[in-house]
């Protein structure tokens, strides 16, 4: 705990709509407590921006703890800004200097449309998740629990990629704007349980095309997605979906 | 017209209540289901699993959410886990101890039937969650595991480390998403529902705002689903998120649904207290953590030195001192009332004086640290990023914050309110946790509203209700754009000089002060008379920049403001007319010696369900009876 306070300097990209041109304005930040989180000092330039009458500076954000996935910019080119495994709204000012000039802009991706400021459109990852990355189980119906067994291994490693929030900052970080740890993520997390099997070929392949189709690019291997993910998915993710992906095509056509 | 309060309960057995209605309900042929069209707004646990059960089913479904995807509903941010009564430990659970647990745990103010059959969904939604995929903690032989919880003496929750609510919330996005895929459920994202609409005093239609385009869109369908969550954000702080509030259960109030026991909030014991004004929200450390901190306070008040300097003897474990037998483990309505009394004599820690500490160092000493690092290891980060101080070395500091609510609107057995065709599930209905919700509830009531009653209940209305088509031209949907447009227009027009925001904080603070964890009747008449000065004050002086035609959070923000300026005085109202004490609702003029809640069960056992009369003009309530026929209500006792 402290009472000190900080002024910075705020570059941001300020955009009026999906098909406007946008362009970086220059903010003051003045008397910042640090114990404030970002979000909380964008709260305190929109409302000396509102009370003089201009337009408040537009971005996503809800829960505020780190688990919505709802919020994220990139601060000085790193999406999520500079702390390791944490969200846009989890990151404090404590973490800035006095003076410092922060950069604020939108998550950048031909799939991830800007719909004003840092407002990003990321209905894509919703597509991509309806093109199969679900179990097939009804309501209703469903057997006592215990009798699917799963190893604690496999349940364990099965939630560490669950643990997506699908906030998009992987793709932000991607040189080619590819969702393939997003992806990854959540086909790994389904193919590695019993219940996930059944559906395991066809769901890597209609995700991987539907994933195509969006216009997210494709993967390099440059590991930037692991880096920023706030819930530190790693790379091995990608690993997996490019075997299930491969496994299934050759399914497909016989070779396995 | 006067509504009526019919609560629908099914006759016969407890035990065979749902079973019989189930038989009873009216069913719709599956050739004919797709000529149903269901609005279903929300998208956390209830709006989710209840658009894949009726999209799975057949129906055409329009789900709607107010943020970018249905995936940041904040069902997600629950952490410890959801109750079921599958007795796999063997330890003495069943059906009629979850219900029993929760009956009491809600201090006698819930239905019976409503949470025995809550009680007997939970053995099924667990089973549902695991064949879609959610991985639940599991034991080194596959089989799950459970972990204990407040207010139980079984081990009966289920959990996915400190993110169950996240599991389980896309567990069921998914499940809804795959009905997407079929066609069956048509997603709107970005949409907020700003009125409802009904015609011959049915639920007909909504109307909402396309939040990118500014746009006011007009939906008709069969029936109406609304599952927009709590409003716990009318004390500006909480655990709730930020754009979570009360606008579409309000809306539907103010159209003729009765808006049953506000005043019923629960207040979480474990929270990071509040460092200043800029403060957005408050965050929740997981109750899990009261298993093995220990609760103090310096005896000396208002003592400056650090919490290492203060000696065994001069600090004062009053958790354990007060309640020998539950000690740190009391439930979450006592805790807080215990924390708020240290700090309102002047024993509070902190540069606030606002917080209690939450000691791990004893615990550290007996188990090591590498047990208490495998056990909270992520809350121990997540608080040293929001505080900067390490609890590894450092006590924790606590404050309790506003976290749940049971009150909302009413709903009968089959979760419909008094609107015919609007039905009302999860935390924005008021049905099954009375004053006090249990830990490891919530998402247990979501789910069973959603996957396993929504199916049947609306199906029988769907089949029993005469229903002629109503097109989006008729006079009502008219009526309800132009009302929406209207308040936009004003609440752009004002242009005065205090933002939304500073409004929404000062309503905060005053139902923090009077209407928060300790009321009394001075109080609540004073914060009724405070909070119609500030609506007023609002109306004249609120600034909002930007313009209706485009993405303008600000808007939005604004007119979820103006409606807690509303709400908040009937949930006022409803506290200042309980005059007695039970689970969150305590009235300081009704306490036992000791001082713990004061029930009053011979005036005040029944549901208080509040018709709207007009803004400002005195709500007129309705009684529902609560009978008790199998749990006999007791003083909850914790000592």
């Amino acid at each position: 705990m402290s009472g000190k306070t900080i002024t910075v300097k705020l570059k941001v990209w300020r955009q009026p709509a999906k098909d406007r041109a946008g362009r970086m304005v220059d903010y003051v930040a003045k008397d910042i407590s640090t114990e404030m989180s970002f979000l909380e000092m964008l709260d305190v330039v929109n409302e000396d921006l509102i009370r003089k009458g201009e337009d408040a500076i537009a971005f996503d954000s809800d829960c505020r703890e780190g688990i919505c996935g709802a919020c994220g910019c990139v601060i000085n080119g790193v999406p999520h800004g500079p702390d390791p495994g944490t969200t846009t709204c989890q990151l404090h000012m404590r973490r800035f200097a006095e003076g410092q000039t922060i950069t604020i802009e939108p998550w950048r991706a031909k799939a991830f449309p800007v719909l004003k400021d840092l407002t990003v459109d990321r209905t894509s990852f919703d597509r991509i998740v309806a093109a199969g990355g679900y179990i097939s189980a009804g309501v209703g119906g469903a057997q006592d629990a215990n009798n699917i067994l799963v190893p604690k291994v496999l349940s364990d490693e099965a939630m560490d990629s669950a643990a997506c929030i699908g906030c998009g900052a992987c793709v932000a970080a991607c040189k080619n704007a590819a969702a393939h740890l997003f992806t990854g993520a959540k086909v790994t997390h389904l193919a590695l349980l019993p219940q996930g099997e059944p559906e395991r070929e066809i769901r890597a392949v209609r995700m991987v095309e539907q994933m195509e189709a969006e216009g997210f690019g494709n993967c390099s291997n440059e590991g930037e997605c692991e880096a920023v993910c706030p819930k530190l998915i790693p790379i091995s993710n990608i690993a997996k979906l490019v075997r299930e992906y491969t496994r299934a095509v050759w399914k497909s056509v016989g070779a396995v | 017209m006067t509504p009526i309060l019919d609560s629908k309960i099914p006759s016969g057995p407890l035990a065979d209540k749902w079973e019989r209605r189930k038989f009873e309900n009216k069913l719709v042929n599956p050739a004919n289901r797709r000529k149903y069209e269901i609005i279903i707004v929300g998208t956390g646990l209830a709006g989710s699993s209840a658009a894949a059960a009726l999209g799975e089913q057949g129906y055409r479904v329009k789900l709607f959410c107010i943020l970018d995807s249905p995936r940041r509903a904040h069902s997600i941010a629950a952490q410890g886990g959801i109750n079921a009564a599958k007795n796999y430990r063997n330890d003495g659970d069943s059906i009629y101890r979850l219900f029993y647990d929760t009956v009491k745990g809600g201090d006698y103010r819930a239905r019976e039937a409503n949470v025995y059959r809550l009680a007997q969904l939970s053995v099924d939604i667990i089973d549902q969650c695991v064949a879609t995929g959610v991985p639940f903690a599991r034991e080194y032989g596959g089989l799950l595991d459970n972990r204990s919880f407040g207010g139980a003496q079984v081990s009966r929750t289920f959990y996915a480390r400190g993110q169950t609510g996240q599991q389980l919330l896309l567990g069921a996005y998914q499940s809804m998403l795959r009905q997407v895929d079929a066609g069956n459920v048509t997603l709107l994202p970005r949409r907020e529902m700003l009125d409802l609409v009904l015609v011959d005093g049915q639920a007909r239609g909504i109307v909402t705002r396309n939040l990118i385009s500014g746009e006011l869109e007009r939906h008709e369908g069969q029936a109406v689903l609304l599952c927009t969550g709590g409003y716990g954000t009318v004390y500006y702080l909480s655990t709730n998120a930020v754009n979570s509030n009360v606008t579409a259960a309000w809306r539907a109030h103010k159209r003729g649904a009765l808006f049953a026991n506000p005043c019923f909030t629960q207040i979480h014991p474990t929270c990071i207290p509040v460092s200043g004004d800029h403060q957005s929200k408050l965050t929740l450390m997981s109750e899990s953590l009261r298993n093995d901190g220990r609760v103090w306070v310096p005896k000396q008040k208002a003592d400056q030195r650090p919490p290492d300097q203060i000696p065994e003897s001069e600090r004062d474990y009053y958790l354990e001192r007060r309640y020998p037998s539950f000690g740190n483990l009391v439930p979450r309505d006592v805790a807080s009332r215990a924390a708020k009394q240290q700090s309102d004599e002047g024993n509070g820690v902190g540069e606030t004086g606002l917080s209690v500490y939450l000691d791990f160092k004893d615990a550290i000493e007996r188990l090591g640290i590498d047990t208490i690092k495998a056990r909270y290891a992520n809350l121990f980060e997540m608080y040293e990023r929001i505080t900067a101080e390490d609890p590894y070395k450092v006590p924790m500091r606590i404050y309790p914050a506003i976290h749940y609510t049971m009150g909302g609107l009413w709903v009968d057995y089959n979760l419909e309110s008094t609107i015919p065709g609007l039905f009302v599930m999860g935390e924005a209905n008021f049905s099954d946790h009375g004053a006090n919700r249990l830990g490891a509830s919530a998402l247990m009531q979501g789910l069973a509203d959603g996957y396993f009653i929504a199916p049947y209940t609306v199906a029988n209305y769907l089949a029993g209700a005469t229903l002629p088509t109503v097109a989006s031209t008729h006079d009502a949907f008219n009526e309800a754009v132009a009302n929406a447009q209207g308040r936009i227009d004003t609440v752009l027009g004002i242009k005065g000089t205090r933002t939304v925001r500073d409004f929404h904080r000062q309503l905060g603070h005053i139902m923090w002060d009077h209407v928060g964890m300790a009321r009394n009747e001075a109080g609540l008449r004073e914060a009724v008379q405070k909070i119609r000065t500030l609506r007023d004050e609002f109306w004249q002086d609120v600034v909002v920049s930007g313009d209706k035609n485009n993405l303008n959070p600000m808007l939005d923000y604004a007119g979820r403001v103006a409606d807690y300026m509303e709400f908040g005085e009937l949930l006022t109202r409803d506290a200042l007319h309980r005059q007695e004490s039970c689970g969150g609702h305590f009235r300081e003029e009704f306490q036992t010696p000791d001082g713990e809640a004061l029930r009053d069960d011979d005036r005040y056992s029944y549901v208080a369900a509040w018709e709207f009369t007009g803004v400002g003009a005195e709500p007129k309530l309705h009684k529902e009876p609560l009978v008790f026929d199998e749990v006999h209500p007791s003083q909850r006792s914790y000592k």
